[in-house]
């Protein structure tokens, strides 16, 4: 399948190694993969905060970049809700029929990564090796906003060498929310602070989820706490193979 | 806040309000684990119902279609309260229901009223003007009985007290109640003291004063639930009742009812039903009261009904399942939120009420939009949908007031760059070069300005040295 590749701005600044492991399993299960290089935000941040114009525009940009792309991948949960459920919101706010019926298209054509390779194509052993103790956070929006179910937690599990524990609370709020991490800095410091403490009664070397920036959050924590835990996402994960990382 | 003023007025932001809830262990842990069981208990009594998403629908449903013609439930429910012996008032704020109920009460010349646990009456504060009118408020609820007696505001919609533990509602009582010379902090015997206090009041007030939880059009019936049976008291013995509403709480049918039954006990208490489930329609001879007025409150809710996107605001039955599942509540409890109506409905409720610019802007930001909220809600009110959308109202507001807004600038510097993908990467180039004398062993440990708040706490990643599309295209060549 041509798989186009959706980065986000946030991956492609701080993260880029996470889409490098994407390109890897993608294509290591036989994918082409195509990166419009035009792309940039998806204006999550924006329309997050209450600059619905900006995101509006950066809507209109992103399908424009994505017009003939067959499949949209990303490796962020969050982004793709913005695509899938705010694009719509944002589109019907103009009125423009021609803009609801391209968005609608885009939506459905739009996939997070752990979605696409179990919900989509169906993989559930993508053949990676990662001998570590591992827990899972599964992030408000890849939770709620997508509905990824167990997708995560079946590919870990068939990622050999592999220590799964279960994450007490998983399914709470770590206290990121975008500017809400800055704006209320103490609450979501409090937050923060019972989903550290959950992930050391895992005793799980690696934290990892499908959002890099409810995972930088997290980390930003581990590390102050010197615990030498850490955070990694899912695509890196999968993308290791025995004799070392592939991507 | 006084304890006086209405309680929709916010008199400070959220990030200052919850900084001092947050440094309060005692209440942190009493509200943590006051949270913590009524999840439990809640996801339980649900997990027993198999079409919990339909009934979810139903009631949805039932709201949204009153919603759309709520002038004309509202007319039908004048008609048949008044066919039902009851009398009507229409008022447009809480000032002007705050006059109606007293001048009906100073009519009787009544010193004393009973008043069932309403959130209607705080939002408007009606204690505090009724004891400026010489006439005292008798709160009968267990716990507004301890909030009203400890000179304090109610920090949950439901469990008014529930920052408050055992001791502390021991050294109220004794401070405030008569006979109390003995009284430990065992729930019996703190329970056993407020009830002595209550009954003699009950035997003695003729006045009563309540909310609704709901009011039929169709029959002119009024309905309460409760947990205690304390307000059925007042409900029955009075001579003179006075129910107050916000027009939202009109059901077109007695049928409607069965939904909200169902979905009110479940999300609220975690209870299969309500112990006490009063309705009463008009007055009748020789039975429960001799007159029966209903106040009809706007305060507002027009606007909200007016505003589109937000309108669901007004589906909301007050079961506070929301804020029992809130991470941010579960942390800063409920007067951080500095309104009546705190947690994720408070976050959208209040703001809706309090004129901006104002200190209530602050609250559509109080939320990760985690989204917890709107999968409990029995109403299925989008919570997360309407934060959003109330976000770029107060952004709207503000840009047109002040040009040099420093976030908004950053905004939309940040969405030019966006737009551009050769400014993008050279923002990129820019920021990597930028972020290097604050790097030390690979992070981001302290930063200066609006910043600071994350690495209070928090490591930050760096940019990294080559993008990803640097090295898609050094790949591709
Ligand atoms: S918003 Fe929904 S969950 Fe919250 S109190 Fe109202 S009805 Fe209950």
């Amino acid at each position: 399948m041509k798989v186009s590749l959706f980065i986000s701005c946030f991956n492609d600044m701080l993260f880029p190694q996470t889409g490098r492991a994407v390109v890897s399993v993608l294509e290591r299960l036989g994918h082409e993969v195509a990166f419009p290089l035009e792309q940039t935000c998806c204006g999550q941040m924006h329309n997050n905060s209450g600059y619905g114009p900006e995101a509006t525009a950066l809507m209109r940009r992103f399908a424009d970049v994505f017009a003939d792309a067959e499949t949209i991948v990303c490796p962020s949960s969050s982004c793709v809700v913005t695509v899938r459920v705010a694009y719509p919101r944002l589109a019907a706010a103009t009125g423009d029929q021609q803009l609801i019926a391209r968005i609608a298209d885009l939506g459905a054509r739009t996939f997070e990564f752990a979605e696409f390779l179990v919900k989509k194509l169906g993989i559930e052993d993508v053949g990676a090796y990662y001998p570590h103790r591992v827990t899972y956070h599964s992030t408000c929006n890849s939770l709620r906003g997508l509905g990824l179910g167990d997708a995560a937690t079946r590919l870990l599990s068939h990622v050999r060498g592999l220590d799964f524990v279960e994450l007490p609370r998983a399914d709470e709020c770590c206290g990121f929310g975008g500017t809400f991490a800055i704006k209320n800095a103490d609450t979501s410091i409090a937050m923060l602070t019972d989903k550290l403490a959950a992930i050391r009664g895992t005793q799980a070397e690696i934290c990892t989820a499908v959002d890099n920036s409810c995972l930088m959050h997290i980390a930003g924590g581990l590390s102050r706490e010197r615990s030498g835990r850490r955070t990694l996402h899912l695509a890196e994960i999968l993308a290791s193979v025995e004799g070392g990382v592939a991507a | 806040m006084s304890v006086d003023s209405p309680g929709i007025i916010v008199e400070r932001a959220f990030p200052a309000a919850a900084r001092d809830a947050l440094r309060d262990s005692q209440l942190r842990r009493n509200i943590g684990k006051a949270t913590n069981t009524i999840r439990a208990k809640r996801k339980a009594v649900v997990a027993e119902m198999p079409d919990w998403q339909d009934l979810r629908d139903a009631g949805y449903a039932i709201k949204r279609d009153t919603l759309r013609h709520l002038d004309r439930h509202l007319l039908a429910l004048e008609a048949s309260v008044t066919a039902a012996g009851g009398t009507v008032h229409w008022a447009r704020d809480g000032e002007e229901a705050n006059r109606m109920v007293g001048d009906i009460l100073a009519g009787h010349q009544a010193k004393e009223v009973l008043k069932i646990k309403s959130l209607t009456t705080d939002e408007i504060g009606l204690n505090g003007a009724l004891s400026a009118r010489g006439i005292e408020p008798i709160e009968t609820d267990l716990a507004e009985v301890i909030v009203q007696k400890g000179h304090d505001r109610s920090s949950h919609i439901l469990v008014p007290a529930i920052h408050r533990n055992r001791a502390e509602i021991r050294e109220i009582f004794k401070r405030e109640l008569p006979d109390t010379e003995h009284l430990t902090d065992e729930p019996r015997d703190l329970a056993d003291a407020a009830r002595r206090y209550l009954r003699q009041k009950f035997l003695t007030v003729p006045y009563a004063i309540s909310g609704a939880n709901f009011a039929v059009a169709e029959t002119g019936s009024v309905a309460i639930f409760e947990s205690e049976g304390n307000g059925r008291m007042c409900l029955t013995l009075p001579r003179v009742l006075i129910s107050i509403m916000g027009i939202e709480k009109v059901i077109p049918r007695w049928a409607d009812m069965s939904a909200f039954l169902q979905l009110l006990p479940r999300s609220s208490t975690a209870e299969r039903m309500n112990p006490y489930n009063s309705v009463w329609s008009g007055t009748r001879a020789g039975e429960g009261p001799e007159e029966f007025h209903l106040v009809l409150l706007d305060n507002g809710r027009s606007d909200v009904l007016a505003d589109e996107p937000a309108r669901d605001t007004l589906n909301c039955i007050r079961c506070s399942a929301c804020l029992n599942i809130c991470p941010v509540y579960e942390r800063t409890g409920g007067r951080a939120y500095g309104s009546t109506y705190p947690g994720p409905i408070g976050a959208i409720l209040t703001p809706q009420m309090n004129a901006p610019p104002s200190p209530a802007d602050s609250l559509p930001f109080a939320s990760s939009l985690c989204g917890a909220c709107y999968e409990v809600c029995p109403v299925k009110i989008d919570i997360p949908r309407i934060l959003v959308h109330l976000r770029g109202k107060v952004v709207a507001a503000r840009g047109a007031k002040t040009a040099l807004d420093g976030e908004a600038l950053v905004m939309a510097a940040m969405a030019r760059v966006f737009e551009n993908p050769r400014l993008y990467a050279l923002a990129h180039k820019a920021a990597a070069i930028g972020q290097v004398p604050f790097i030390r062993d690979g992070a981001i440990k302290s930063l200066p300005g609006p910043l600071a708040g994350w690495t209070a706490m928090r490591d930050l990643t760096p940019i990294a040295k080559q993008s990803f599309r640097e090295w898609w295209k050094a790949r591709d060549r």
